[in-house]
């Protein structure tokens, strides 16, 4: 814990880069030209489910501005996407879904690119789709993959702790639902691309946005040994990023493609999306349909809960067939309950396939949890705030999955939201309030071997520091996050900091920016690397004015012994007296923090994070009976954030967060049509616009965790987590329907007000 | 084929020989390097690419060039002061939090800007209304809204400091 005063962290300092973006300067994939650069296009299937018969690509080639065109016969055969490794960047022989790769060309201009993918002919031979992933899972279903045998993928999602039938058989009060959530797409306003391009030597530069440059780096790399450049080096450099919100958590076929056009036509070649593409090829949130029983005693207090699920995974494998492993979270440990039970599957079906988004998971199974906790309450007589009173999480609770639980706010936080919202008050005809909490990793997450970050910190001869970081800044305003505690830790200013992170060559290794990490990782990282640095500067600084190091201060540029005028000294004169002297030292320091948490055993126990964020969210609706639709009045959303670095960016990210949370309730759905997106655009992809703008309030828990940089924990993700199910609970309590699918549109809210209507009284 | 047209840019006259075809957005970002308008759906749907001309905020995707010509178009390179001192409009999403990732900020910025010009004492609901076709995913608008409301403060409250 750290309390002292604080002169940087704690402050609402305005993004580092905000003045850049304000004036049209920022620099994102979309506007960056090599010189000699060519333009990439990539061609998609028009069936979900069909044998390629023939390919012409004859008149591509033929056309004037195409360097070349490649089909999947020019693919590497070991040149596999995934962590499953069953995608290849351009399909040979079958498709199994709209989005699959079919060609790709490099031509002198995109028009050219375009002209030429429209001259490709192809023979297709339909197949028989599979678009219902429970009914993949039957005998007769056609195969997505015939190699695979089953559409079930071999996953580990299985865990069951305590003895959950004996604890249904001894519970006072049961509850089972169904639940279903949607595919939803990130909708960055940048769109993706990349840019690829070799050296003499067959090294390879790619710009790209990426999330995770340095597990991006270890796909390029593959791919190039796959391509037989064995021993090569591959640079990635990071634009600044239109958004992420998980979207750039893998590598995509459009950098593996680029890649090998660029390798084959030695020029740098560009892929940029447009938005249909976005919409079509950039993988969703993961979908589900979940079956849930929970129960408890008489006093209210969890006995059991036990959840199966099945997961649309698509036709390939990205990270959304992993998502289990955070749903686990709020299944074993939202709330105290011993008894748990829980199985996943994953199937292959023709549709898109899904990836990590803002939640990993987590908003889904907390959708079912949370829903079902309020039907519990109900059948039990208890108030549903006090039912979460009743479980709420506490301080040295170790969950039965093995997460200890070190610093945790959840009490304050539903408290906070009761201050800010009269729940238990009366309220007018087709008004509710709803209420739901939320337990997410706030210390790392070790899903990777590692879950570490480095940073490499050097100081010049003026005071100035410039820090390479592995994290990644994509809006969320880690560059400030790092700036700040590195400015506290050695008593300068903000403006002092550069923080690098945009370079593979140049940065450290970092996981990703994921699982709310950055914050917590990256920000220890850094204060490593300053610590060291500090330490040097004050031993130094000791033998000047003649005292211990414990005796120094570093304040606003000035390094001083507090109480004696005559001993002080601006740091930046300090630093020249140090480099400038016989066998002069320059100040440069390392640090890799890697969280000391724990990979998930064979039976998924470990404690995966080392803190664990909390929060409860608070939402008043108004539900139009007569057309169904829900208007947002209010929302509350308290989160135990450990200490906020930087209460401006934090706010930031909790407002958008519930914003997200709230299209992911009410509006946002990809609608297909056997395997088709049929609403690849803004036009018809319901996003929140300012006019749906809705106040909320954003009350900040601050525990200081004990493992965080001055206390902070990870707030990246926890606004997007509780919001559906306190949406869904609101509802209900409005107008009594209850509403087990998402989006919450106004037509199901119609239909299940009229299938109560026709109910009898009970 | 191709047309010359002339028209004021930033404040500058300009005449340039431009394809009948391009839009002003692809004039401006590919053809002069003012990559501060952004693409982002090319369909007049999200409002990345919005530049002001002859004081209408308008979605330079859907606008074409030749269009451009004899009238007034001001983009978000324009806005600062020439010693770089930012637009009250700027200063204010930088200092309220309006800008996270950034790729919507110029437009959300061009249509706040296009508002206040000539509705200075804009109501929030006006405010809304005006930046309803920007769309933002990181900030949920809140901050955005914020960042609007201080800058019209500002910005009546006896110009720029």
């Amino acid at each position: 814990m750290n309390l002292k005063e604080l002169n940087v962290v704690g402050k609402r300092i305005p993004k580092l880069d905000a003045a850049k973006k304000a004036m049209g300067r920022a620099e994102y994939i979309q506007d960056i030209k090599l010189p000699g650069m060519v333009y990439g296009k990539i061609l998609y299937s028009r069936y979900a489910h069909a044998n390629i018969v023939k390919m012409d690509t004859s008149r591509a080639r033929a056309l004037p501005g195409v360097l070349c065109v490649l089909t999947g016969d020019d693919v590497p055969k070991k040149m596999r996407m995934g962590f499953y490794k069953d995608n290849p960047p351009l399909k040979k022989g079958k498709v199994c879904s709209f989005r699959d790769e079919v060609a790709a060309v490099a031509a002198i201009s995109p028009e050219i690119a375009k002209t030429a993918l429209d001259m490709i002919e192809i023979q297709y031979e339909e197949l028989p789709g599979i678009f219902d992933p429970e009914k993949a899972m039957e005998p007769d279903s056609p195969l997505v993959h015939d190699y695979h045998k089953t559409n079930v993928l071999n996953l580990p999602w299985k865990l069951h702790y305590g003895d959950v039938e004996k604890a249904e058989k001894e519970s006072a009060f049961v509850v089972e639902e169904r639940f279903t959530t949607q595919w939803v797409s990130h909708c960055c306003l940048g769109t993706s691309g990349a840019i690829a391009l070799f050296d003499s030597s067959n090294n390879l530069t790619i710009y790209t946005n990426t999330q995770i440059p340095s597990l991006a780096q270890k796909d390029f790399l593959e791919s190039l040994k796959a391509m037989g450049l064995e021993n090569k080096r591959a640079r990635v450099i990071k634009p600044i990023i239109g958004g992420g919100f998980g979207s750039k958590l893998d590598t995509y076929a459009y950098e593996h493609i680029a890649i090998l056009l660029a390798h084959a036509c030695r020029r740098p070649v560009k892929i940029l999306f447009d938005r249909v593409e976005e919409f079509k090829a950039i993988s969703t949130r993961q979908p589900t349909v979940i079956y849930i029983k929970q129960g408890c005693d008489k006093n209210g207090k969890l006995t059991f809960r036990d959840m199966r699920m099945v997961l649309d995974n698509g036709a390939y494998t990205s990270w959304g067939a992993t998502t289990p492993s955070v749903m686990m979270m709020p299944i074993t440990s939202l709330y105290r309950v011993e008894n748990v039970r829980y199985e996943a599957k994953c199937v292959y079906t023709n549709n898109t396939y899904s990836q990590a988004m803002r939640g990993y998971g987590n908003p889904q199974a907390t959708f079912a949890i949370e829903s079902t906790i309020d039907m519990l309450a109900q059948k039990a007589g208890i108030d549903r705030v006090e039912m979460r009173r009743i479980n709420r999480n506490q301080p040295g609770d170790l969950t039965p999955q093995g997460f200890k639980i070190s610093s945790c706010g959840l009490s304050e936080c539903i408290d906070a939201v009761e201050k800010e919202m009269d729940i238990k008050g009366p309220r007018e005809k087709g008004v509710g309030f709803g209420i739901a909490s939320l337990i997410h990793v706030g210390g790392g997450a070790r899903i990777y071997k590692s879950d570490g970050c480095g940073a490499i910190l050097k100081m010049d001869d003026y005071g100035k520091v410039d820090i390479f970081t592995g994290g990644t800044d994509m809006g969320q305003g880690l560059d400030n996050i790092t700036a700040q505690i590195v400015a506290e830790e050695l008593g300068l200013l903000v403006e002092d900091i550069n923080v690098v992170h945009s370079d593979t060559d140049v940065c450290p290794w970092d996981v990703g920016a994921h699982a709310s990490r950055s914050t917590f990782v990256a920000g220890n990282a850094a204060l490593g690397a300053a610590k060291k640095v500090k330490a040097v500067i004050l031993e130094e600084a000791a033998k000047t004015f003649g005292v211990s190091p414990d005796q120094i201060v570093m304040k606003a540029r000035n390094i001083f012994v507090p109480g004696d005028a005559e001993k002080t000294m601006p740091i930046d004169k300090l630093l020249r007296k140090v480099h400038f002297s016989p066998q002069g030292k320059m100040l440069m320091a390392d640090y890799f923090y890697d969280p000391d948490n724990e990979n998930m055993g064979k039976d998924m126990k470990g404690n995966m994070s080392v803190t664990y964020a909390f929060g409860a969210h608070g939402v008043k609706v108004r539900v139009d009976e007569e057309t169904g639709k829900v208007e947002v009045l209010d929302y509350v959303a308290a989160h135990d954030v450990g200490r906020a670095i930087n209460p401006l960016l934090l706010e930031g990210q909790v407002y958008g967060g519930v914003v997200m949370g709230l299209g992911y309730a009410l509006t946002e759905e990809v609608v297909t049509r056997d395997g088709k997106n049929m609403n690849p655009n803004f036009r018809d992809y319901k996003l929140f616009t300012a006019k749906d703008a809705v106040r909320i309030k954003a009350p900040v828990v601050e525990t200081y965790d004990e493992y965080g940089p001055f206390g902070a924990k990870g707030i990246g993700e926890p606004g997007c987590v509780p919001t559906a199910p306190a949406v869904a609970n609101a509802i209900y309590d409005a107008v009594g329907v209850r509403i087990t699918t998402l989006p919450i549109t106004p037509e199901k809210v119609l239909a299940a007000l009229k299938e109560k209507k026709k109910r009898p009284l009970n | 084929m191709t047309t010359t047209i002339s028209f004021i840019l930033n404040g500058d006259r300009i005449s340039y020989e431009i394809k009948d075809h391009w839009t002003l957005l692809h004039l401006l970002r590919e053809e002069m390097g003012l990559i501060g308008t952004k693409e982002g759906c090319g369909n007049g749907e999200c409002g990345a690419c919005t530049v002001i001309v002859d004081k209408l905020a308008v979605n330079s995707c859907l606008y074409l060039a030749v269009d451009a010509d004899g009238k007034t178009v001001d983009t978000i390179e324009g806005l600062a002061s020439t010693d770089g001192t930012l637009h009250p409009l700027q200063q204010s999403f930088v200092d309220n939090g309006g800008i996270q990732c950034g790729f919507c900020s110029p437009g959300m910025i061009m249509s706040s800007k296009a508002l206040l010009d000539s509705n200075p004492n804009a109501t929030e609901d006006e405010v809304k209304h005006a930046l309803a076709g920007n769309i933002c995913r990181c900030t949920g608008y809140v901050q955005i809204l914020e960042s609007v409301e201080a800058a019209k403060k500002h910005m009546s409250g006896g110009g720029q400091s």
